[in-house]
C-alpha cells in the first residue's frame, strides 16, 4: 500500500520493490491518496517533494544519491516492472476524488482497480507494508 | 600463506562487477548472471555494498543455489555462488 507521493518515501517503496524482485516474489503495489499524484503523467519523471520532515536534509540527500549512483525511484520501479512480476494498481477512489483517468496515469500504472482488489492480493501475500 | 582463502583460486565462470550500484542492484545483477552460467558453474558478484554480502546467501538458499563464501577486500566484496538448478 503506497500512500505517499514524496520522493522520502517513493524511493524506499522502490527499492523494497526491486528487492522483491531479486528474492522472486511477486509485487503488487496500490498506490493510493498523495500516492495518485506521483503516478500522473506530468508529475512522475519530475517529483522532486519531499515530507516537510526531512526538508533541511534535501539537498545533502539529493547530493549523496547523485554521488552513490542512486536511481530515481521511477527508474528503480521501471526496472523492476521489466525484470520481475510487479503490478501496480491505482486506488479507483483517490483516482475519482483528485480527477485523475487511467489515461492520465504513466504507463507504469497497470489498473485501476478498488479496494477490494487490494483486499485479495494482500490476503494471499506473506508480506504486506503501508508506505 | 596459511590461511590463503581457498575461494581466491576459484575460477568463476562469470564474474559481475556491480561496485558503484547500492542495494539490491548488485542483487538484481547476480540473479540476472546467474541464469547465464551453466548449472554447476561458479558465479563471482563484486559488490561494494555492504548489505550485498549478507543478502546473497540468503538469496542463494532461497532460489536452491550453494553460497560458496566471500572474500572481502578493501572497500568490495567478492561473493561466489553455485548455479545448482
Amino acid at each position: 500500500m503506497l500512500y505517499s507521493g514524496t520522493v522520502d518515501k517513493l524511493l524506499p517503496a522502490a527499492i523494497l520493490a526491486s528487492g522483491a524482485v531479486a528474492m522472486d516474489m511477486a509485487v503488487d503495489i496500490f498506490v493510493t491518496f498523495y500516492g495518485i499524484h506521483a503516478f500522473s503523467k506530468q508529475a512522475i519523471r519530475t517529483n522532486k517533494t519531499f515530507s516537510k520532515d526531512f526538508e533541511e536534509m534535501v539537498p545533502m540527500m539529493t547530493q549523496k544519491m547523485r554521488e552513490k549512483n542512486i536511481p530515481s525511484w521511477y527508474d528503480m520501479l521501471a526496472e523492476a516492472k521489466k525484470s520481475g512480476n510487479v503490478k501496480i494498481h491505482a486506488c479507483s477512489t483517490a483516482c475519482d476524488m483528485l480527477d485523475v483517468k487511467k489515461e492520465d496515469l504513466d504507463p507504469l500504472v497497470d489498473d485501476v482497480v478498488g479496494v477490494g482488489n487490494y483486499f485479495a492480493e494482500a490476503a494471499e501475500s506473506k508480506v504486506t507494508l503501508f508506505i | 600463506m596459511a590461511d590463503q582463502n581457498p575461494l581466491a583460486d576459484l575460477k568463476p565462470d562469470k564474474t559481475v562487477d556491480a561496485r558503484g550500484t547500492s542495494c539490491p542492484g548488485p542483487l538484481l545483477e547476480t540473479k540476472k548472471a546467474i541464469a547465464t552460467i551453466p548449472v554447476g558453474g561458479v558465479l563471482e558478484t563484486i559488490s561494494s555494498d555492504a548489505g550485498t554480502n549478507a543478502d546473497i546467501p540468503v538469496w542463494a538458499k532461497k532460489m536452491g543455489h550453494e553460497f560458496l563464501g566471500s572474500i572481502e577486500e578493501s572497500g568490495y566484496w567478492r561473493v561466489f555462488v553455485r548455479r545448482k538448478k
